[in-house]
């Protein structure tokens, strides 16, 4: 390396590009902050004008998105002093909590189905792509553009004989009809981003166990998968990410027992509209996961969104 | 190791026979693994598929389960064409698209170009920026409905505090010249990073030593810029506009929490209309018509547009 080279961008330039980033990210993050902020405060500093930035934190929204409450006259709250903090937090609009809201129960679904799908489309996805990393398949360009263009049908298209589907099978609104449905989705995720990790493993290491007398079997398993480890993982990531972001199937497909959260969230009502340091409580903690592995994932990130076309 | 070389070739020569006894065929196992998948997509996608071109010939009701269908035959894709109620949802979903995608264009490029000054912490803040783009499209949607409340909402606060505006004067999402503006900046805000990161890719995979030889012949920095850098970039860029065109083609989640369509039809697209048609109206056939139709454009456009891409890249 010489001391100066013509592509090493000046000092300035840097301090400059840098700055201008920063502050993108910044504005960037603002919606983000601000609604982790309001999942903090009390309805009336949510809706408060101009809007506050300091305020006196509670964790109503929290209570409030996590309980069902009633009003209740003065002498049954006299008779009954406050069992906790967030009972005594409702006291002060005399309510009682009288059992756990929905959310808890839509959150679980969101990770069973989540959890679920992304499983199966990993133990299937896997699968198929070794095969057509390995073997001659015939018409494999085809099969495998057929795999990809299943994800170019708008949602809604697709639901509505889904809609029919289910409603004869008896699998509208179950956990199960919702995991095939996203694995159907995520398939073609799972084994274009596999099949490229998996040609990025030379294909000695198996022929060598061949000879050694493995099975083929023997060679995926021993071999390939270990050596693919990372790459399953961060595809197990994106369609995790995938299934838990996903509204428009959850919305029309499933109402009472196999509703997801993203569906909910924006549901959650107060007193007189909608009780937004709930919402924004709800919204905070289903966005956090997904924030976290978009960090662990920073690496492949760009190969996930572009379903490997783009491997950096 | 006791394996003599004898041994090693005798075991390596009838290498396909052995296989045979020992365990399945490569071909068997190869339909094996691929067969699943297989079938999970066409009884997933293209059953339903064609179902629904069966169900866009008839008049079916999905609310109406007694109801023998009827064949109609075209009917449907006439009605379909020739309703201009249909052709303000395309031109609302063209707007979409074109401003979201010369935006994210736009902004994504730039941000690219500046990351890649390769500043102290690049890594981090790209990391930073990236987040929107990973969140679920229906509750983002959901807290943008907030920050655009007139009174209250944070954009209108900020858009009041830089202008001088009253922040109740305007409503993002309540008036019909602003709204189809509202959904393009939230999908912007969501989606710029995307465009942003392949762009970092396309600018990455630009060999120093082409900028060297380009400096050696003299070459001005903005010469270098459109002749090699832009040309450089552009394989990645179209990807990116490829992606981002089939997506918001398909939008749904993120608009329907917003606006919900409204006010009127203004933001209407057409997979809330199709939507409107299917699940609230009941025309299951003539839903399945517009499905269908939705389709052979996305897939249309989208063909036509990578066979351009792959002469860019050939090139």
């Amino acid at each position: 390396m010489s001391a100066y080279s013509v592509t090493e961008p000046s000092t300035r330039s840097k301090w400059f590009a840098g700055s201008l980033v920063i502050l993108y990210a910044l504005i960037t993050m603002i919606p983000l902050a601000w609604i982790m902020l309001t999942g903090f405060k009390s309805p009336s500093d949510a809706i408060s004008y101009p809007p506050k930035v300091v305020f006196e934190p509670t964790l109503e929204g929290y209570v409030n998105l996590f309980t069902t409450r009633t009003r209740q006259t003065q002498d049954f709250l006299e008779a009954n002093p406050p069992q906790n903090w967030a009972d005594e937090i409702v006291r002060e609009y005399d309510m009682v909590i009288v059992g756990p809201s929905k959310f808890g129960e839509r959150f679980l679904n969101s990770v069973i189905i989540g959890f679920g799908s992304t499983f199966l489309s990993i133990f299937l996805g896997t699968l198929a792509a070794y095969a057509f990393s390995r073997f001659k398949i015939p018409l494999a360009d085809d099969l495998l553009f057929f795999i990809l263009s299943t994800r170019m049908m708008p949602p809604i298209a697709v639901a509505i004989p889904i809609f029919l589907m289910y409603r004869n099978l008896g699998l509208s609104d179950t956990h199960l009809g919702m995991i095939l449905l996203y694995t159907a989705v995520n398939i073609s995720l799972a084994v274009w981003l596999l099949k490229g990790f998996i040609d990025e493993i030379p294909r000695e290491y198996e022929e060598a166990t061949l000879i050694d007398g493995y099975t083929r079997f023997q060679a995926f398993y021993k071999v390939v998968l270990p050596q693919a480890a990372t790459g399953i993982a961060s595809t197990a990531i994106f369609c995790l990410i995938f299934a838990w972001n996903e509204y428009a199937f959850a919305v029309l497909l499933t109402s009472a027992t196999a509703q997801t959260a993203p569906p909910f969230i924006p549901t959650i009502i107060g007193v007189g509209g909608l009780d937004w340091p709930a919402v924004a409580a709800g919204a905070t903690i289903f966005l956090l996961p997904v924030m976290i592995f978009t960090i662990l994932l920073r690496k492949h990130l760009l190969r996930g969104i572009t379903f490997g076309a783009v491997r950096k | 190791m006791t394996d003599t070389i004898a041994n090693r070739a005798a075991k390596v020569t009838p290498q396909k026979v052995a296989r045979k006894i020992k365990g399945l065929s490569d071909r068997a196992i190869a339909w094996i693994f691929v067969a699943p998948t297989i079938f999970l997509l066409l009884a997933i996608n293209i059953f339903p598929l064609i179902w629904t071109i069966q169900l866009s010939f008839t008049n079916y009701k999905a609310n109406r389960l007694n109801r023998e269908p009827e064949f109609i035959g075209l009917r449907n894709y006439e009605r379909i064409l020739t309703d201009s109620d249909i052709w303000l949802n395309m031109q609302a979903t063209a707007h979409f698209l074109f401003w979201t995608i010369a935006l994210q264009v736009l902004i994504g490029f730039t941000l690219a170009w500046l990351i890649n000054k390769k500043f102290k912490g690049n890594d981090l803040w790209t990391t930073i920026i990236v987040l929107p783009m990973m969140l679920s499209p229906a509750v983002v949607g959901n807290f943008w409905k907030f920050l655009y409340q007139p009174q209250i909402g944070l954009f209108n606060y900020i858009i009041a505090f830089f202008t001088g505006k009253e922040p109740s004067s305007f409503e993002m999402l309540g008036s019909v010249q602003l709204a189809p503006w509202s959904i393009v900046i939230v999908d912007t805000w969501m989606w710029t990073p995307f465009v942003m990161l392949i762009c970092l890719a396309g600018l990455r995979s630009i060999p120093d030593y082409i900028y060297e030889a380009a400096e050696v012949d003299r070459a001005s920095k903005l010469r270098q810029f459109f002749t090699i850098t832009i040309p450089m970039v552009l394989p990645f860029l179209m990807l990116a506009v490829l992606f981002r065109g089939i997506e918001n083609f398909k939008m749904f989640d993120l608009v329907v929490q917003l606006t919900g369509g409204g006010p009127g039809s203004t933001t209407e697209l057409t997979s809330i209309n199709l939507k409107r048609e299917a699940f609230e109206k009941w025309r299951t056939g003539y839903a399945s018509a517009y499905a269908i139709i939705l389709f052979v454009t996305v897939f249309g456009l989208a063909s036509i547009y990578v066979k351009a891409l792959n002469k860019v890249k050939e090139r």
